[in-house]
């Protein structure tokens, strides 16, 4: 019996007699997945137990599957990797390469703690977003669990990262490791070069500015190592060739005639490490490849920040689907099923709010329950799906999935996609938290009619990057005569930086700009809330 | 199901893991090496919380977390309004209020941020014993450990060396002699037949004078032949043991201190470190060592760790009753060639003339005899800029065995060179 109903039940009060939803639905109402001809006689393996043949037998199976559902992926090679490599991995955010950084080895120890004090599980598995795909299967896992990866990784992630717009704007997966190949041995170089302390103290100022070094709307030039060796070899080679410092006068860009800035005013710019590689007067050229390095690799996972309920939620469905596909086909046994379906649904849960172990919204949970919504609105669609989603209800759902992984973000899928009836089951309710009252908060909607639009625009309005990420631009070109480099912070309902924070980030930013910062907090009408200088 | 395949799709599967370590160690080194200075006052504090036998272990240690923050921008949530969804409602609707949960804004629904780092007070992690090893000893900047060499002992020890045609009876090997009758009598077997053939042969065609010569030689062949005996002197075989050089692998380390009253805080912990690194060194070069603590105010007793490093007492200073100890303690558990004696000697130096006197006395006739080792670090108090040599510092100047050393330490960083002063002179004269 649900616990919710039980409380509900054990304190009747005149408030709960008019709760305005209906009672809990306890039967899943998503239908299985049609049962398919063909069966086979005996699943493909049964136990624990995996080898490589079998995980090969395994993946044929999946490609099937996934072919037979319209996934298109591009091609993957799976990685069978120990606990310790997939410590190693989770430190560098998951890259097989990328250059040397004290906060990598921070965020290793820490895990390792973690790990081996029993407190934390490893992740199961990670994937990388490659051409060819790559996928990391840990060695514990139980067959059931590495099946579930490979569905889950390799055809559901996969499938996102090839179709994905954010993903075919923004990330080049054929460039990236060899891009990082050659930022990992630029760093080491560097250091060498230059000593590490000076190198590690321009990546930290880098890293604290990193989600400000993405150009949001540009579709970024690709990425490659070989041309950006070629790159900086050739402008070595020209400074070497050319400089002699009685002619250098004559390389120097002429001159613009006085009042032509006037004419073209300075444009607020948003990649703020784009404008520090470029304009930053004093920087050397070596600093500002590492400026530029960290630039790039912060737009490779920019579109990864901004698709966490999306491309989880595709993964999760996917893998849901495919792995029910094997066991309709009678290639998995029941003790398959089960066991991955305890996974699942651990991964799946949705503490509430009020839970001890709540971390916010799960995105696993929202994205699951969204897409399996999807589906069920084009396969069973009631009225009131007619009446909200009229362009899915009765279409083909395998075309609305894929349309919908290919063509929104968090934000956006939220925005289309929440069904009342998503929004019943997890019970969402909108908060506001007033500047006026900080003693509480007051709910100002609810899951029922009245207030589903609302939670919805709400719901969808906290995936944006502009509310968890405070947006920022370069205001003033610093070319004036004190070259101050003026930033400003655009604020939005009141809410204003941490001052602590921020006088820290603008440290770092002044060590690379060489000259003062000042970053002014600016509201819609343009008036100056607050000021915080280096 | 191959054919579903699509052609231009591959698959592999990699099997990675006996791939080297590789970036996870890069990046935690770059770790240590950021935060050394942290790191090294947090590996401090765990020194002192250690036994000495424990020190070159690894171990979780927690640092401060301030130095470690990633600072990222972000919202200050006590400012502004904002609206925010979460899961789980059910009892509220529209109009309720919620109280605001104690502990500030940590209900905010934003719960992915970036830098899960900051803001953290502490920051704690596992040390590996090389890295533990490393912090420890860069106070004392610790050369190459593996190349110091000092007390360098070796004892005779006979080992088994083959087998040798004499020996004392007991070792005889009846295997062997009997392996090498039988050869023995293989041989000379052989050889008899091989002449009895010829006879024969020349028998045949030879005239009846050299045949009578040649039955004689036949007969007396064939009765030799059947009557070879079963063990001559020359078959016997011994087990032969040949004296080989050895170390001596046991070691033992008795620790001297003095905890009379002018034993403070500061010097008993330089003691403590000056102990640690012997044991640390001694355990390298032994495997495993047995450590004795005894400790002496006028009167000498042998306690554990805990109560020698710890117990607080007071009394006046008598040497000679802890030398007598150690030397009672070495006669009756750690006599014999296989036990290498350290003796390590901790104290402030303050002592009585007289006392001083017969302690070197001791030291030099009774003790220096049966220790490998005796180191004594005076640890003097400073009172001043002016140092006085102390009492007991002076009385040892009389002893003049090699394997004697004393040397004086005033501060943590003097430990180490010390330390490799007190060794190399030893490996000089060795």
């Amino acid at each position: 019996m649900n616990p919710w109903d039980k409380s509900v039940r054990s304190t009747p009060s005149k408030r709960s007699a008019e709760r305005p939803w209906p009672k809990l639905l306890t039967r899943p109402t998503v239908p299985m997945p049609v049962v398919g001809q063909e069966r086979a006689a005996a699943p493909i393996a049964t136990g624990s137990e995996w080898t490589m043949p079998i995980l090969e037998k395994f993946d044929a199976a999946l490609i099937r599957h996934a072919q037979r559902n319209g996934l298109v992926t591009f091609p993957v090679q799976y990685e069978v990797i120990t606990a310790d490599q997939m410590l190693d991995l989770c430190s560098t955010v998951g890259m097989p390469v990328h250059y040397a950084h004290w906060s990598f080895g921070k965020h290793l120890v820490s895990q390792e703690r973690g790990y081996r004090k029993g407190l934390s599980g490893l992740a199961y598995e990670i994937v990388i977003n490659t051409n060819p795909s790559l996928v990391y299967l840990m060695e514990t896992n139980t067959l059931a669990l590495q099946v579930l990866v490979m569905a889950h990784a390799a055809y559901g992630h996969n499938a996102f990262f090839r179709n994905n717009y954010l993903f075919q704007q923004f990330t080049q997966p054929d460039a990236i490791l060899d891009y990082l190949k050659f930022a990992n041995g630029y760093v080491l170089d560097c250091e060498q070069r230059y000593g590490w302390r000076e190198v590690e103290k321009t990546l930290d100022c880098c890293h604290s500015l990193s989600s400000y070094g993405v150009d949001r709307y540009r579709k970024p030039k690709s990425l490659s190592a070989r041309r950006e060796s070629e790159r900086l070899a050739e402008r070595l080679r020209f400074a070497e060739r050319h400089f002699n410092p009685d002619y250098a006068y004559l390389f120097e860009k002429p001159k613009q005639a006085e009042g032509s800035e006037e004419a073209v005013p300075f444009e607020p710019q948003e990649n703020l490490l784009y404008f520090i590689e470029k304009r930053a007067p004093k920087l050397a050229p070596w600093q500002r490849e590492l400026v530029r390095i960290v630039r790039k690799v912060a737009q490779y996972f920019y579109p990864q920040r901004l698709t966490k309920v999306a491309n989880e939620g595709a993964a999760t469905f996917w893998h849901y689907t495919l792995l029910h596909d094997l066991y309709d086909a009678g290639q998995v046994d029941d003790g398959f099923m089960l066991e991955w379906l305890s996974n699942h649904s651990d991964v799946v849960a949705q503490p509430s709010f009020d839970a001890k172990h709540y971390h916010g919204i799960n995105p696993y949970a929202l994205g699951f329950a969204i897409y399996r919504d999807i589906r069920r609105i084009c396969q069973q669609p009631t009225g009131e799906d007619r009446e909200w989603f009229p362009q899915l209800a009765g279409r083909d759902w395998r075309e609305s999935i894929h349309f919908a992984m290919a063509n929104f973000k968090d934000e956006s899928m939220i925005e289309q996609y929440l069904s009342p009836k998503v929004m019943r089951e997890m019970r969402l309710f909108l908060l506001h938290d007033d500047e006026e009252d900080r003693s509480v908060y007051a709910v100002k909607a609810i899951h029922n009619d009245q207030g589903y639009m609302r939670v919805r625009q709400s719901l969808a309005a906290q995936y944006r990057p502009e509310f968890f990420q405070p947006t920022i631009v370069v205001a003033r070109d610093g070319a004036d005569h004190d070259r101050a480099l003026l930033l400003q912070h655009r604020v939005e309902s009141g809410r204003l930086l941490d001052a602590d924070s921020a006088s820290d980030v603008l440290k770092h930013a002044q060590t690379l700009w060489k000259f003062d910062v000042v970053l002014e907090e600016i509201d819609a009408e343009g008036n100056r809330l607050k000021i915080h200088r280096t | 199901m191959s054919d579903l395949v699509a052609p231009n799709r591959y698959m592999r599967i990699v099997d990675r893991r006996a791939d080297p370590p590789g970036r996870g160690t890069v990046n935690r080194e770059r770790f240590v090496r950021r935060f050394k200075d942290e790191i090294k006052r947090a590996a401090d504090d765990e020194f002192a919380k250690r036994s000495i036998k424990d020190v070159g272990r690894g171990g979780r240690i927690t640092i401060p977390g301030r130095g470690l923050k990633e600072p990222y921008l972000h919202h200050d949530d006590e400012t502004g309004d904002r609206d925010f969804v979460l899961p789980g409602n059910r009892e509220f609707i529209p109009g309720d209020t919620i109280k605001r949960p104690q502990g500030g804004s940590g209900k905010g629904g934003d719960g992915d941020e970036p830098g899960t780092g900051e803001g953290r007070d502490e920051f704690g992690f596992v040390l590996s014993r090389d890295e533990f090893l490393s912090l420890f000893f860069d106070d004392l900047e610790l050369p190459n450990l593996e190349r110091t060499r000092f007390g360098e002992v070796t004892m005779e020890r006979s080992r088994r060396a083959g087998y040798s045609r004499d020996g004392s009876p007991g070792n005889l090997s009846p295997a062997m002699t009997v392996r090498m009758s039988i050869a023995r009598r293989i041989a000379l077997r052989g050889a008899i037949n091989r002449r009895l053939a010829e006879l024969e042969e020349e028998r045949a065609g030879a005239n009846p004078a050299r045949c009578i010569e040649i039955d004689e030689e036949f007969e007396r062949l064939v009765r030799r032949r059947d009557s070879l005996p079963f063990l001559e002197d020359v078959d016997r075989r011994y087990r032969s043991r040949a004296p080989m050089p050895a170390p001596a692998t046991r070691a033992v380390m008795l620790c001297l201190m003095d905890v009379s009253g002018s034993m403070d805080e500061h010097k008993k912990d330089l003691a403590k470190r000056f102990f640690a690194l012997l044991y640390l060194f001694l355990e390298r070069k032994y495997g495993q060592v047995e450590v004795v603590f005894v400790r002496h105010t006028e009167k000498a007793e042998e306690v554990d760790e805990q109560t020698f490093f710890y117990d607080p007492q007071s009394g006046g200073t008598l040497v000679l009753p802890a030398l007598q100890l150690a030397h009672q303690i070495i006669e009756e558990r750690y006599t014999g060639e296989q036990w290498n004696v350290y003796i390590a000697q901790a104290s402030d130096g303050d002592c009585g003339l007289d006392d001083g006197r017969q302690s070197a006395n001791y030291a030099d006739e009774e003790l220096m005899p049966v220790v490998r080792y005796f180191a004594y670090v005076d640890i003097p108090s400073v009172t001043g800029w002016f140092v006085r040599p102390s009492d007991l510092w002076q009385s040892y100047e009389a002893i003049a065995s090699p394997a004697f050393a004393r040397r004086q330490v005033r501060a943590r960083s003097d430990i180490w060179p010390v330390f490799r002063e007190l060794f190399a002179r030893k490996e000089a004269t060795a």
